[in-house]
Parts: structure tokens; C-alpha cells; sequence
């Protein structure tokens, strides 16, 4: 990263104008609350409404992150058993990839006749998060240098030596990429489910208040819940970057920056 | 090791037992290419032998089949009795070095090394004056924290080495080591290497594709033909000549390199 106070600078100065013309753009033409509430509006409903928006914040950020811990756990497994056998797959990724390419928010309704709206909202959720994962994971585990590999041979590693020492390693960075796409998505599918369920009359999560808020012309409420949505997503890329960052900040080119 | 060692910059003559004979060797790929064809060679104790030649001529093929990464098509490979024995014993008396460096770039230039010692189950504390040991052999004590992505090319190459050497094998093969690096690093890693076969008293089978590079360091040179590859000519090269900067620059070895061309020449044009 540029230590030039510029980098934060910038973007911060392009936000606060953008604020500033929505702000302008309320008030020259005299907007209702309704149509387009004003920045401080949006600002004192998200204080006066703290108590639901941020219960509901908590219930979003729970699911995102259940869904996100599963994807992780399914995803690196399946991809363990696709680097140990490439039968397996050849079996089973055209599945993944289905499930991926299908529109989570056209299966949802699906997922709600059979399953809780608790279950079926985190299986949205998991469903976008574990593709990235599962495809990083096994890019990563199939990129291993061939002569280490020979290395290890030699050397006489047992297979579990060459996949803890040899082949995790390898596959980390890769791993570490596909987390951070999975989190963003996490939240999305977190989202839909919701959205979708809630439209069914369930659900108190963020995305659920922004449909009820709609429903009620509570524009202001709708805004400030997009605003913790947008939160949470920021937070959630984050606290994945930090977390690449600490693990390979040492080694990997990705976190070096302008470092040589 | 030894200071007798230390004094001299020769060394004894190698005993010539034969360490490992290849007899009739071939090799073919599974894309029906033929990368060796009635290769017959022999390495014998304490020798530093260069197996020399174009690229394509099976050289690193034959370094592979002598390593164990991967079984000839046909012929025999024939161990001397007492080194099978101490093979059998010690499954760590090769030591491989690539063209490439070949690090773990997650790991640190003493977890690089490390690493033979550890797939055997040496843990840290116990194989740390190995570790040392082999680190100072080539210059590297002061970057055992370094990260390989912070060191020089040359530098990674020496950690390339030392991990080949912390096991202290009997029998080190490199394939073409030093081709990506500059000649002045080059120049400088040849002394070293000699310095390091010197003190260990160790193999070397050393591929390269230089001819100045294999009457440099070698005390035996093997030609190389490609298509089919074999050994199409041998030159000895007497291992008490003092190899350094007046050596490199001396008529003699500027003979032994003219003869050496001739050689590589003869095996290229060879039907």
C-alpha cells in the first residue's frame, strides 16, 4: 500500500461530494422524505431506529458469516477430495457448476416450501459462497511447482506431508482469493433469501426491513438499512482482507504492494 | 572439513570404484519420444563428473533416472553393493539441485533448508546445526530469516544448495544449476561448489550445456549426442589441477575447452 495520505484522501473527498450533491439535489428541488430523503435524514432515522436496524444488522451478519464458515469448510473439503482424485472431479464439478450458474433468487422460493426460512436463507447463502471457494481451492491445490514436488519425492514425504506441507501451502494465496470473493457473496445470497422470505411474511434480517420499509413508504428507514447492508459488506472485505494480509504478507507478491 | 583438507586446494585422485553403473539404458515418454537410447555410463566415488550436450539430448533425463524420479523403458541401473546397502539404510544420500531454485516461498531461507531433514522427521531443534552448517557452507548464515522472494538470484541458488547438502549426501546431482544466472555470480557459485565437493568429499553429477562451465569444475567430462541420447565421448580432466582464476585463464584450459568443443561438435554432427 502508498504510504501518501493521498490514498485515503481521494476517495474520502469524491465520497463526501457525492454526499454533498445528493444533499444539494434534495433541497433545491425540495424533495419529499418519501421521494428522496436527505443525507441527514437517512443519518437520524438510523439513530432513531438503531434498535430494530441493528438487531436486524446482527441477524444479516450471522447468517453471512454461518454460510460463509460452511462454504469454506464444504468448499475446501470437496476441493481436498477433487485434488486426491481426479474421478471424483470429473464426477462432481459440472454440479457445482450448475448450482453456481443457476440464479440463486430463481431457487429460492423452492427452498422455502421444503425447508425452515432460517435453513433455506442460509442455504442461499452457502450456495454463492462455497463456488468461488471450491474452484479457488482446487486451482490452488493443482498448481503445485513440479519440482518441489519431485523435492518431496525424494526426500520420501508421506502423502500427508506433501498435502500439509507441500500442497496447502501452494493452494493458500489461491484460497485466501476465493474467501474474499465468497464473503461479498455471502452477504448477496444472505440477502436474497431474505428478500425472498420475507416477501412470504417472515424474516427480520436487513434486507427484510428494506422490503417492509418499501412497503410502508418508510423511505428513510429503506435507506439507512441499505446503508448497514453496505456496512456490513464493507466490513466483512475487511476484516478478509486483513486477514489475507497478515497471512501473507511475508511471502506472497499479491500483498507486497510496491515493495521489491 | 578436515584442515588437511583446508590446506591444499587439490584433492586425492577419486578412488574410481564404480559408485553406479548404467548399462543399456532407454528412455521413452509416453508421447513416443526417445530421450535416451543404450546409454551406458558409469559414476564412480568421490568424482565430479559433468554429463555435457545440446538441449534435447536426454542429459536431464539420465540425472532423473540416476535420482529415482522416474524408471527406465529399458537397460539396467546397477548400484555398487555397499551403496545399496547404505541406500537402503539412508534414504537421504542423494541430494538434487534444479535448474530453477525451487523454494517454498512461504517458508524462511532455514525452513527451506530444513525441509529434507523434516519430511524425515528431524524436528527444528535437532537438525539445527545441520541447518548452520549447511547455510554457512555457502555463504548464507546471515539470511536464515530471509524470505526467498527478498534474495538475489545466486543467493536463492545457494539456499537451492545448501538444502541439497544439509542431509550431507553421498551423491549430489545437479541439473544445470547455474543456467539462469549471470556469469559473474556463475563464476563465482563454480569456486564455491568446488570448495563445498572438496570439503564433503562428496558425488557430483553436474549437467550443463557449458563447455567452459564442465572443464571448469569436472573431473571427468561425458559428452552427450542427442537423438538417440548417449554417450558419445569422455574426457578426463586431472583432478589435482588447481581450479581458480589463474586456471580459467590458463592455455591449458583454454586446450581442454577447445577439445571439449571438438567433442560436443563430433556428437552433433553425428548421424
Amino acid at each position: 500500500m502508498s504510504t501518501s495520505p493521498l490514498r485515503w484522501l481521494l476517495p474520502l473527498g469524491v465520497l463526501a461530494a457525492l454526499v454533498l450533491a445528493w444533499a444539494l439535489v434534495v433541497k433545491l428541488n425540495n424533495l419529499p422524505p418519501y421521494v428522496l430523503p436527505a443525507p441527514g435524514v437517512v443519518l437520524e432515522t438510523l439513530v432513531e431506529d438503531r434498535a430494530v436496524l441493528f438487531a436486524s444488522m446482527l441477524v444479516t451478519l450471522r447468517t453471512t458469516v454461518i454460510a460463509l464458515a460452511l462454504a469454506v469448510a464444504g468448499g475446501v473439503a470437496l476441493a481436498l477430495l477433487f485434488a486426491s482424485a481426479r474421478i471424483v472431479e470429473f464426477s462432481l464439478f459440472p454440479i457445482a457448476v450448475i448450482l453456481q450458474v443457476t440464479p440463486v433468487i430463481a431457487v429460492a422460493p423452492l427452498m422455502l416450501i421444503y425447508l425452515s426460512t432460517d435453513a433455506a436463507v442460509l442455504l442461499c447463502a452457502w450456495i454463492v459462497a462455497f463456488f468461488p471457494v471450491l474452484s479457488n481451492t482446487t486451482l490452488g491445490l493443482n498448481s503445485v511447482d513440479p519440482n518441489l514436488r519431485d523435492l518431496f519425492r525424494l526426500s520420501g514425504a508421506t502423502r500427508w506431508q506433501t498435502l500439509a506441507q507441500l500442497k496447502l501451502p501452494t493452494a493458500l494465496p489461491y484460497f485466501l482469493g476465493g474467501l474474499r470473493i465468497a464473503g461479498g457473496l455471502a452477504l448477496i445470497g444472505a440477502v436474497v433469501g431474505e428478500i425472498a422470505a420475507g416477501s412470504a411474511g417472515q424474516g427480520s434480517g436487513l434486507a427484510f426491513r428494506i422490503v417492509e420499509s418499501a412497503y410502508r413508504l418508510n423511505i428513510p428507514r429503506l435507506f439507512a438499512a441499505l446503508l448497514l447492508i453496505s456496512l456490513t459488506g464493507i466490513l466483512i472485505y475487511a476484516v478478509l482482507s486483513l486477514l489475507s494480509w497478515l497471512v501473507l504478507r511475508r511471502w506472497h507478491e499479491s500483498e507486497l504492494g510496491g515493495r521489491t | 572439513m578436515s584442515a588437511v583438507a583446508r590446506e591444499s586446494v587439490t584433492r586425492p585422485a577419486a578412488d574410481g570404484a564404480p559408485l553406479l553403473r548404467l548399462s543399456g539404458v532407454g528412455k521413452r515418454f509416453a508421447n513416443a519420444v526417445t530421450a535416451l537410447d543404450g546409454l551406458d555410463m558409469e559414476v564412480r566415488a568421490g568424482e565430479f563428473v559433468s554429463l555435457l550436450g545440446p538441449s534435447g539430448c536426454g542429459k536431464s533425463t539420465a540425472l532423473r533416472l540416476i535420482a529415482g524420479l522416474t524408471e527406465p523403458s529399458e537397460g539396467r541401473l546397477e548400484w555398487d553393493e555397499n551403496e545399496k546397502d547404505r541406500r537402503a539404510s539412508e534414504p537421504h544420500s542423494i541430494g538434487f539441485v534444479f535448474q530453477e531454485p525451487t523454494l517454498m516461498p512461504w517458508a524462511s531461507v532455514f525452513g527451506n533448508v530444513h525441509l529434507p531433514l523434516k519430511l524425515a522427521g528431524v524436528g527444528r531443534r535437532e537438525a539445527e546445526p545441520s541447518i548452520l552448517e549447511a547455510l554457512e557452507l555457502v555463504g548464507l548464515s546471515a539470511f536464515r530469516d530471509a524470505y526467498p522472494r527478498e534474495l538475489s538470484g545466486g543467493m536463492k541458488m545457494r539456499v537451492s544448495i545448501a538444502r541439497a547438502l544439509v542431509t550431507k549426501p553421498r551423491l549430489l546431482l545437479m541439473d544445470e544449476p547455474f543456467a539462469a544466472l549471470d556469469e559473474i555470480t556463475r563464476f563465482k557459485l563454480n569456486n564455491d561448489l568446488l570448495e563445498v565437493w572438496r570439503r564433503l568429499r562428496c558425488t557430483i553429477v553436474f549437467v550443463t550445456h557449458s563447455v567452459f562451465e564442465s572443464v571448469y569444475l569436472s573431473s571427468r567430462i561425458l559428452v552427450f549426442r542427442a537423438r538417440p541420447g548417449r554417450v558419445s565421448a569422455e574426457l578426463v580432466i586431472d583432478p589435482n589441477q588447481p581450479r581458480d582464476e589463474t586456471f580459467r585463464t590458463s592455455p591449458e584450459y583454454a586446450g581442454l575447452c577447445r577439445e571439449t568443443s571438438l567433442a560436443l561438435a563430433r556428437a552433433m554432427d553425428a548421424p
